[in-house]
């Protein structure tokens, strides 16, 4: 296969399978309509805020003449201030991603990817403006880039475990970071030390498959990691699920230890769960945000 | 072949195969079962664990046992293993002598041995060998060494006798020359039986076949102690064993019935077992035969005479209103003499007559009024025992001085004589022995019975043939005459020690006793009988059923009083010149002895090993192991998750539970709403599949006309165990008998009488198509089951039964086959009124209706609707099936409606239907 006809096989491809993951996407933010989060003061901005009466220094052009006409009062009409935010969103890409301990399961990259997306939709709904980590999808407004963001997120990355990227991270805007952070969690750490110092807050979603959380394995086994960086092989994997539970326990105390200390959020996600709790908690995090 | 144990290896090298096994053993030890490869993500958090265990490297020793027993069988499997393999023969070329015990004992598994016969004989054919049978039981004749094919034929003819095998006589009537012995034995000792059996062991090797049933036995019962004792026998001694007993007897209107029943409880390791049956003495004198319940060997019955019988006996006092000392009373002798021996009845004599006692003992009574004279006359004429004792009073009476009075043997003298008195010359006199005519024959004259006073008889003609009994001197003492049916006998002294010392001696007792004015001891003795023959009443067959003796010559008595019966006299009932005398097959002396063969005689039971074959099963084994073991090497491995584990479990719970019946799982109360939420056809289980599965296809074809052409709607039919399940939610019961039914049990017979009474109908089918005179194995058995229920009198079905027009106008009933039946037999008074078609029948429904047309296959249907069984030919077999049908709902409308259409009402419109 020529790499021009491989090239084609694969956008046409892709270009079968975003609309149906942008459709999910709606449909899955269309459960939660929360409308524009205002600013809970007069400023600049569509919504109506509150009638004051004239003082000195306005000008004739801010009275609301309807609502003075009633009365011998002048009143001038203030709107709420609104402010677009920047969001940036970083699903990991990697091999680990794709693992999925049951055929008839979602790998957990496409919960990933869903979730992501759906609160972009949600996002972008409301005003705010959205981009990918990474610096090649900048954070922008309008429903055009939920488009320009499905087919973003639709890369597959190469390496087994992922790291988060903080280029593009815009400054004192909110992050989302989705992962099974199943990788080195220093990264994490210095992703979200610099996130820190851009004055970024924001959440740690943790996406896990039900086998990850179980353990079902016994026998003879060797396991080895999605792209074959590592392997490890064991007489009677039945013994090692205690070890490995305590160890996966470690390591999401670690997480919630660290959202903790940096003021951040984090939860936990099985692709064997619905992903609409999944969405509205990644909602409200953020919306505590602004 | 190569034999261990029971089994045998037809190719026993494969064996040697299993040395293999250890080689296997270190090979699959040495190869641990191959990893999977997963990939997971969560490896990264498994670096730098370490195993705890390093075992499992290797096979686990479970999976290697597993796998080792899978090729162990498999290799067993190809060594041809065989169970019980047959036997060589030790001595193939001697020719072969069967002996068959076939005593009473036999009968209570005669089948099967018959059955074991067979195979021997069969057996011996095949392998070329001359045969003969010989039973023991029967007359010796020196048997002739034959093909198999004559032999089997004979000994498929034999039946049990009712007696002990002649053992001793046989001996004499061996054959020549060598030959080996095969003896099918009842397991009890006999006399003579080891004369015989040394005997045969001088001709050749002997093998013996036995049974290990017990024998159980019934002795005579004894009256003892106010009480019938009734006492069970059995060998060997086993475990706690519990008999019923039933007491066989006339009731009031004279049909046999059970009249009483007792129960032997045989306690463990004890072979003798005793009851007590305490019975108001009317039933116990009307009983006839005690029997064991649900056995059936003549040793198992046992007949009673006049033993257990006692005399009703009448004392009339002359002197009753004076009073005088107790020991001067006329009866006070005669009392104490008859009352532990019979019932004594007290009152007047108009009175007493009234009780019909079988004896009236006047002790010096003169006078009778006329009323008494006449009513004692018609009495004794009937068949009763007037027993007189002289005295003071008949003896200045003026009766029969003249002339005979009826109620008095012999003219009497006036004043009688005394002796031995201070008046008088003569001393006391003594009694002369009795003459051979006497009925006391035998009985010693002690010599202390003096006789001081006594009434004298006139001169007469037939004085001399009418005294049995004299003093020395000639005089008459006891005067004999027959009245009618009854007789008189007068004692010419008093009941009392005040003529003689007669009364006081034990004489006395033993005079009456003769006279049958007591009980008679249980064992007659020889000389008691001497001389008389004995006609048979009833005898009794092996299997203990009473048959006709008609034919059979008379016994001597001398034969009799031996006690044991044998081919010239089969036990049973024999009646003789005045007194009843049953022989039993079990003799009060009787003791089963269990046979103890020699230790070098191989004894074998009577079940035939069959060879069979085990490779199949073996490689089965072996298929199932391997099956296993792929489950467990899965297993090992990992890769039988949980989810699979489970469903694999399923299916072989499913396949361990499919073929458990569901019948058996479900309660009564299940069953009861089965048989109840709607109506349902129900037949008997035979225990036959096929028959079983033929019931329920036909009732299910009878079912499905019924609901299309009447208001009668049933459901499917329904299997009924008689012997578990209640018959009450039933009307009609369907029972195809088998030649190989079990009898019911006894509560069995109490639900199925219970049924009869309450209305219910047994259709009897014995699918023989009426074989001429019952002789059907079918027919026999419906005779033995049907023994015990509550059948009244049957008849052919007559031309007017209401079960010709229930619904459709009906002659005939036929199934696959077209015979008569049988229904309650219509009262004898029934007769056909003025101008009415039918005779107006029985009030209700004949409980029982008896045939042997197969209805059942003429109705069967299978699921399609569609006919199982042809019936007849053609249009006319159709026809015939059709009847069938319109016979099955007649039946069912009698069943539910009664005698609904013997109601006049109906007959205008059956007769204008007739005349078409």
């Amino acid at each position: 296969m020529t790499p021009q006809s491989d090239l084609r096989a694969r956008a046409e491809e892709l270009g079968q399978s975003l609309p149906p993951l942008l459709a999910a996407a709606e449909h899955l933010a269309a459960a939660i309509m929360l409308g524009e989060h205002g600013r809970r003061r007069a400023g600049m901005g569509d919504e109506f805020w509150q009638y004051r009466q004239v003082h000195a220094g306005d000008s004739a052009r801010m009275i609301d003449w309807r609502r003075s006409g009633r009365g011998d009062v002048q009143y001038v009409r203030e709107r709420e201030w609104q402010a677009a935010q920047s969001v940036s969103i970083w699903v990991d890409p990697s091999a680990s991603m794709r693992f999925t301990g049951d055929k008839a399961r979602a790998p957990k990259a496409d919960r990933a990817r869903l979730l992501a997306l759906a609160l972009s939709v949600l996002l972008l709904r409301g005003g705010e403006r959205v981009g990918l980590m990474g610096g090649l999808t900048p954070p922008r407004s309008g429903r055009a880039q939920a488009e320009r963001l499905a087919r973003a997120l639709a890369q597959d990355g190469a390496e087994d475990y992922g790291r988060p990227e903080t280029t593009g991270l815009a400054a004192h805007g909110q992050a989302v970071l989705i992962s099974d952070f199943m990788g080195d969690l220093a990264a994490v750490e210095d992703a979200i030390g610099v996130a820190m110092a851009r004055g970024v807050r924001g959440a740690l979603l943790q996406v896990l498959d039900p086998a990850e959380e179980d353990f079902p394995f016994d026998g003879r086994t060797i396991f080895e990691s999605m792209a074959g960086s590592l392997r490890y092989e064991t007489q009677r994997a039945g013994d090692l699920r205690s070890r490995y539970l305590a160890r996966l326990a470690e390591r999401r105390e670690r997480l919630a230890t660290l959202a903790r200390l940096s003021g951040w959020q984090f939860t936990q996600h099985h692709t064997g769960q619905g992903a609409q709790p999944a969405l509205l908690w990644l909602y409200r995090a953020l919306e505590a945000g602004f | 072949m190569w034999t261990l144990g029971a089994i045998g290896f037809t190719s026993p090298l494969v064996l040697g195969a299993l040395l293999a096994l250890p080689l296997l053993w270190i090979l699959l030890r040495a190869v641990p079962p191959a990893p999977i490869r997963r990939r997971f993500p969560g490896v990264a958090l498994l670096l730098g664990l370490k195993d705890t265990d390093t075992e499992t490297e290797r096979t686990p020793l479970w999976l290697l046992l597993l796998r080792a027993a899978a090729v162990a069988a498999a290799i067993i499997a190809f060594a041809g293993p065989v169970l019980n393999p047959s036997q060589p023969k030790v001595t193939p070329d001697l020719p072969l002598l069967v002996v068959i015990d076939g005593g009473w004992a036999d009968a209570r598994d005669w089948p099967r041995r018959i059955e074991r016969a067979r195979l021997i004989v069969e057996e011996a054919g095949r392998s070329g060998r001359t045969v003969a049978a010989i039973r023991l039981t029967d007359t010796p004749a020196r048997p002739e060494f034959q093909t198999a094919q004559p032999v089997l034929d004979r000994i498929a003819g034999l039946s049990p006798l009712p007696f002990d095998p002649m053992d001793a006589d046989w001996i004499a009537a061996l054959p020549e020359g060598g030959f080996e012995t095969y003896w099918i034995a009842s397991g009890l000792d006999h006399p003579g039986r080891s004369d015989l059996l040394a005997a045969l062991q001088g001709r050749g090797p002997l093998r013996v076949f036995e049974t290990a049933r017990p024998v159980v036995a019934l002795a005579p019962v004894a009256f003892k102690d106010g009480a019938v004792q009734i006492r069970g026998l059995r060998q060997p001694a086993g475990t706690q064993m519990e008999v019923d007993v039933a007491a066989r007897g006339l009731d009031p209107a004279g049909i046999d019935r059970e009249l009483a029943r007792a129960t032997l409880t045989f306690a463990t390791g004890k072979t003798e077992t005793e009851a007590a049956l305490n019975l108001p003495p009317e039933l116990r004198n009307r009983l006839t035969r005690f029997e064991m319940a649900g056995i059936r060997t003549a040793g198992s019955v046992t007949l009673t005479d006049d033993s257990l019988k006692r005399r009703k006996v009448a004392l009339i006092g002359g002197s009753a209103g004076r009073e005088g000392l107790l020991l001067l009373s006329p009866t006070h002798y005669l009392r104490q003499a008859l009352a532990p021996v019979a019932e004594l009845i007290d009152g007047s004599l108009v009175d007493v007559l009234k009780a019909s006692p079988d004896v009236i003992i006047l002790a010096d009574v003169a006078r009778l009024t006329a009323e008494e004279n006449n009513g004692l006359v018609k009495w004794v004429d009937a068949g009763g025992l007037l027993l007189r004792f002289a005295g003071p009073r008949l003896a200045a009476s003026d009766v029969a001085r003249m002339e005979e009075d009826p109620l008095l043997p012999v003219r009497l003298r006036e004043g009688g004589r005394a002796l031995g008195g201070a008046m008088s010359w003569g001393s006391p006199r003594t009694l002369a022995p009795f003459a051979e005519t006497s009925p006391f024959y035998g009985l010693s004259v002690p010599a202390e019975v003096t006789v001081k006073a006594q009434v004298l008889a006139q001169p007469d003609p037939d004085l001399a043939a009418r005294s049995i009994a004299m003093l020395e001197d000639g005089t008459p003492l006891v005067t004999r005459k027959a009245l009618g049916q009854g007789q008189v006998v007068l004692f010419h002294v008093t009941a009392n020690a005040e003529w003689s010392s007669l009364p006081l001696s034990g004489l006395f007792v033993q005079m009456l006793e003769r006279l049958a004015v007591s009980t008679r001891p249980a064992l007659p003795e020889a000389a008691d009988l001497a001389g008389q023959t004995f006609a048979p009443q009833q005898v009794l067959d092996a299997f203990g059923v009473l048959q006709d003796p008609t034919g059979l010559p008379g016994v001597p008595g001398e034969a009799l009083a031996t006690g044991q019966p044998g081919p010239d006299r089969l036990p049973g009932l024999y009646a003789g010149e005045d007194r009843l005398i049953a022989l039993n097959v079990i003799s009060p002396e009787t003791s089963l002895a269990p046979a103890v063969w020699p230790a070098n005689v191989p004894v074998e039971g009577l079940e035939a090993a069959q060879e069979q074959p085990l490779k199949g099963s073996f490689l089965a084994a072996a298929l199932i192991l391997l099956a296993a073991d792929v489950l467990a090497a899965l297993l090992v491995s990992g890769r039988l998750s949980g989810n699979l584990a489970a469903r694999l479990g399923l299916v072989l719970a499913l396949l361990g539970l499919a073929p458990t019946e569901g019948r058996a799982q479900s309660g009564d109360d299940a069953f009861a709403l089965t048989a109840t939420t709607e109506l349902r056809l129900a037949y008997v289980v035979t225990g036959d599949m096929r028959v079983d599965g033929l019931s329920e296809a036909g009732l299910r074809g009878l079912g499905q006309q019924l609901f299309g052409r009447t208001t009668v709607e049933p459901a499917e039919p329904i299997a009924v165990d008689i012997e578990r399940d209640e018959l009450a939610f039933f009307p009609f019961l369907y029972w195809p008998v088998t030649a190989d039914q079990p009898l019911p049990s006894v509560q069995a017979y109490g639900k199925l009488n219970e049924f009869l009474r309450t209305g219910g109908m047994i259709l009897f089918d014995t699918r023989d198509a009426n074989t001429p005179g019952g002789t059907s194995a079918e027919a026999r058995r419906l005779q033995l089951i049907a023994a015990a229920l509550d059948i009244p009198p049957l008849e052919p079905i007559p031309t007017d039964h209401v079960l010709t027009r229930t619904f459709y106008l009906l002659q005939d009933f036929p199934g696959r086959q077209n015979g008569t039946i049988w229904v309650e037999a219509a009262p004898p008074d029934a007769e056909q009124a003025e101008g009415m078609p039918f005779r107006n029948l029985n009030d209700g429904v004949t409980p029982v209706v008896i045939g042997g047309n197969d209805w059942a296959a003429a109705w069967a249907v299978d699921e399609r609707g569609l006919p199982l069984y042809p019936v007849g030919r053609g249009s006319g077999g159709e026809r015939q099936r059709e009847i069938a049908y319109r016979f099955g709902i007649n039946l069912v409308m009698h069943v539910f409606t009664g005698n609904y259409k013997s109601d006049q009402v109906h007959v205008p419109a059956l007769l204008e239907r007739l005349g078409q």
